[in-house]
């Protein structure tokens, strides 16, 4: 790999604004020595984001996201956690950082929601205690009343009815979207500058998913924080996300603004994902079509391209795929891919093969 | 809540009410059942070589020559009225609550019985605590610090420790620091109101013989809920908070830990009362359990039921506080 290849691949996408971003991740490795081995979850993804800004990550099942997302929270305590590389919050590196600054960072600058908000719960806590919980541990100097308060304007401005009585309830007493939303009144209730929400639907049914997704939204424009959307659903971010990455195998593949990711993806394997996306236009058996073949190996990773030995176009690259690693190189401005196909190359099979089926 | 509180108190009392009917059912209407007449049962009441007016007197005062339900109702009565009992020169009378009257000793059984209460209670409240607090603090050491040399040398103690009867640690120790090394020497019991220190020293053996077995047990109980808690999804939650690790550890992941810790306790407590007598026996502590197994070889069948009734209530209301414990740290029980 060369200098240059390496400044682009580390640099930022470019449609976003010219300031310094909030949070900027540089070249981070999260590997975990296990029994059967290294598994390399996260393996060199660099990606920029600016207050104000969506970023949506997209990947099948054990791509890394989560583990990505864990790991800017420096919520990977083991001790058979290898973390390298650069996360910069707001120009703080968190990853040289103590783990009592990164702590104390936590659910004040930087908060997340999780996937299933039965189990991300205390049982035993009401609604109310946990979100008073969360706001006191970075508000000492606030009384129980002064933060009771605060927790039952979070869970109105989440829209949870009657918050004030509802502010006694026990999760259980919860309907799986209020769940959700109380969750996100916690995330939100110190006014974080970075959300994390990692997979913050799957768990709800679809009418549910759509409110949750536009609360989201509407409470980003209000407080103009910094959100990163974690979902292996493109759809989740097609409307939300400004700028998307793809992972695979716990690299980046392609990254790059949600427009034209959409309208003109760069990777074999995108293509892939926004095969399998439901469409309300299509019939139900043409919709899901799940990319062919099954995630890599994250200890011993495929050589090359990791994607190669599910990729129909592999064997258009002169053994490169299976050789060689590709690098991140940008397409179109501030679009980046990893792909050793030529960029006329994908443009052609894009329009001529993929396009006409989406 | 409230609710909750109400149907289980006025279950206990229905659980109660249905013990004591079939204690004294097995008292009184196994012996006939294998052939006694009312006779040789009231014999028994007496003692060795007893006076046929003797036996007419037991006959009529317990009422044996009535059918059982009466028989029951009147014993039920006594508990909460008093009996008399015409017996001997002078009228006998059993007070408020009459467990029962030793034809044997001519003594009520209540006040010889309540008097060992404390002794008892001592025992075994010391030694619950003991055992409690040791066994939860092990086990959650041990889960923090998974395969830690910790872990490794408590959960190996906790092994042998589960595998030692009462008998044998509380021989060991009485051998140990009473003979051998005589630190703790001439134990006997001291009441707490008259000096909590002698009464501390001197039950520090029983209880550690009593509590060691629980506490084995508890130490692993404890560390296999740790650690299944502390991997939930909601300590994630709590640490994403920016929560320090200690009340991670305390708030969230061993509020939820003992719960089922707190049901197995009150079993265990209502259960102690077996352990508490071997223990007694090794102590030579004058406690219920000596009186019961003082009455046993007496064959004193009044003392044996009012013993057996005594035990029955501790059970019922051991589980009674569990069940309101229970509520207390759940609230999906309390609210379902
Ligand atoms: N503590 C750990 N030790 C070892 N391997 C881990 C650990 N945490 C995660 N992994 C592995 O890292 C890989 C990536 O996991 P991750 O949870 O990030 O996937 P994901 O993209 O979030 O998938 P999903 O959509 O299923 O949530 C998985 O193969 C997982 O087994
Ligand atoms: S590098 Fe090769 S294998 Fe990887 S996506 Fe491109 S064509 Fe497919
Ligand atoms: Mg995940």
């Amino acid at each position: 790999m060369t200098e240059l290849q390496k400044t682009t691949a580390a640099a930022a996408p470019g449609s976003a604004p010219s300031s310094d971003p909030f949070l900027s991740v540089r070249d981070l490795r999260i590997h975990f020595d296990t029994d059967d081995g290294l598994v390399r979850s996260v393996d060199g993804v660099s990606f920029d984001l600016h207050k104000g800004r969506t970023l949506g990550i997209v990947g099948e099942s054990g791509s890394g996201k989560s583990v990505t997302s864990l790991g800017i929270m420096g919520l990977h305590r083991s001790k058979r956690a290898r973390i390298s590389g650069e996360i910069r919050l707001d120009g703080e590196d968190l990853i040289t950082a103590g783990p009592d600054r990164v702590r104390q960072l936590r659910g004040r600058q930087m908060a997340m929601i999780f996937q299933d908000p039965l189990t991300a719960m205390h049982p035993y806590y009401t609604v109310g205690q946990q979100i008073v919980e969360a706001y006191r541990v970075h508000h000492p100097e606030a009384n129980k009343k002064q933060a009771r308060t605060r927790a039952i304007e979070m869970l109105d401005r989440v829209g949870i009815p009657q918050p004030d009585r509802r502010v006694d309830d026990y999760p259980h007493q919860f309907s799986g979207g209020m769940r959700q939303r109380a969750m996100i009144a916690m995330a939100l209730v110190n006014d974080p500058s970075l959300l994390i929400a990692d997979e913050p639907t799957t768990a709800l049914d679809v009418t549910v998913q759509a409110q949750i997704l536009d609360l989201i939204r509407d409470l980003q424009d209000e407080f103009g924080s910094a959100v990163i959307i974690i979902t292996h659903d493109l759809g989740v971010v097609a409307e939300l996300a400004d700028d998307i990455l793809v992972m695979y195998g716990g690299k980046c593949v392609e990254r790059g603004p949600a427009e034209t990711l959409f309208d003109a993806p760069e990777h074999p394997y995108t293509w892939g994902l926004l095969g399998s996306m439901p469409r309300l236009d299509r019939e139900l058996q043409d919709r899901l079509v799940p990319v062919k073949g099954t995630p890599p190996s994250l200890i011993n990773v495929p050589t090359g391209c990791a994607f190669h030995p599910r990729c129909p176009y592999a064997a258009l690259t002169d053994g490169r795929s299976t050789g060689e690693l590709p690098v991140l190189a940008e397409a179109a401005p501030g679009h980046f891919a990893a792909c050793h196909l030529p960029a006329d190359e994908r443009h052609r099979i894009f329009a001529e093969e993929i396009a006409p089926r989406l | 809540m409230f609710a909750y509180i109400i149907r289980r108190i006025f279950a206990a009392v229905i659980l109660l009410l249905v013990v004591s009917a079939v204690t004294f059912a097995i008292f009184f209407l196994l012996p006939r059942f294998a052939g006694e007449t009312a006779d040789q049962l009231a014999a028994q009441y007496i003692g060795k070589n007893p006076s046929p007016e003797a036996i007419a007197a037991v006959k009529q005062n317990l009422g044996l020559d009535q059918p059982l339900y009466a028989q029951y109702w009147n014993f039920l009565k006594g508990l909460v009225s008093g009996a008399e009992y015409k017996f001997g020169p002078e009228p006998a009378t059993c007070h408020v609550p009459c467990f029962g009257y030793s034809f044997k000793n001519h003594l009520e059984v209540w006040p010889e019985l309540s008097k060992r209460i404390p002794i008892t209670v001592s025992l075994a409240a010391g030694a619950a605590v003991l055992w409690l607090v040791s066994g939860v603090a092990t086990g959650v050491v041990s889960a923090l610090k998974p395969r830690s040399i910790f872990d490794r040398i408590s959960m190996g103690v906790a092994l042998a420790g589960v595998s030692l009867p009462v008998f044998f640690t509380g021989a060991l120790l009485l051998t140990l620091f009473s003979y051998e090394w005589p630190i703790l020497d001439n134990l006997q019991y001291v009441d707490f109101t008259d000096n909590p220190l002698m009464w501390a020293r001197n039950l520090i053996l029983p209880w550690i013989s009593l509590a060691f077995l629980y506490s084995a047990l508890y130490a692993r109980l404890t560390r296999a809920g740790m650690l299944e808690t502390m991997s939930e999804d909601y300590i994630r939650t709590a640490r994403a908070k920016g929560l320090v690790e200690r009340k991670v550890v305390t708030r969230h992941g061993l509020r939820a830990a003992l719960t089922p810790i707190v049901t197995i306790f009150g079993m265990d407590l209502g259960l102690l009362l077996g352990g508490a007598l071997i223990t007694e026996q090794v102590f030579s502590l004058q406690g219920v359990g000596q009186f019961a197994v003082q009455a046993i070889s007496d064959n004193d069948l009044p003392k044996i039921l009012g013993v057996t009734l005594l035990a029955a209530f501790f059970i019922v209301a051991c589980n009674l506080v569990v069940d309101l414990l229970y509520a207390l740290v759940d609230p999906r029980v309390r609210l379902s």
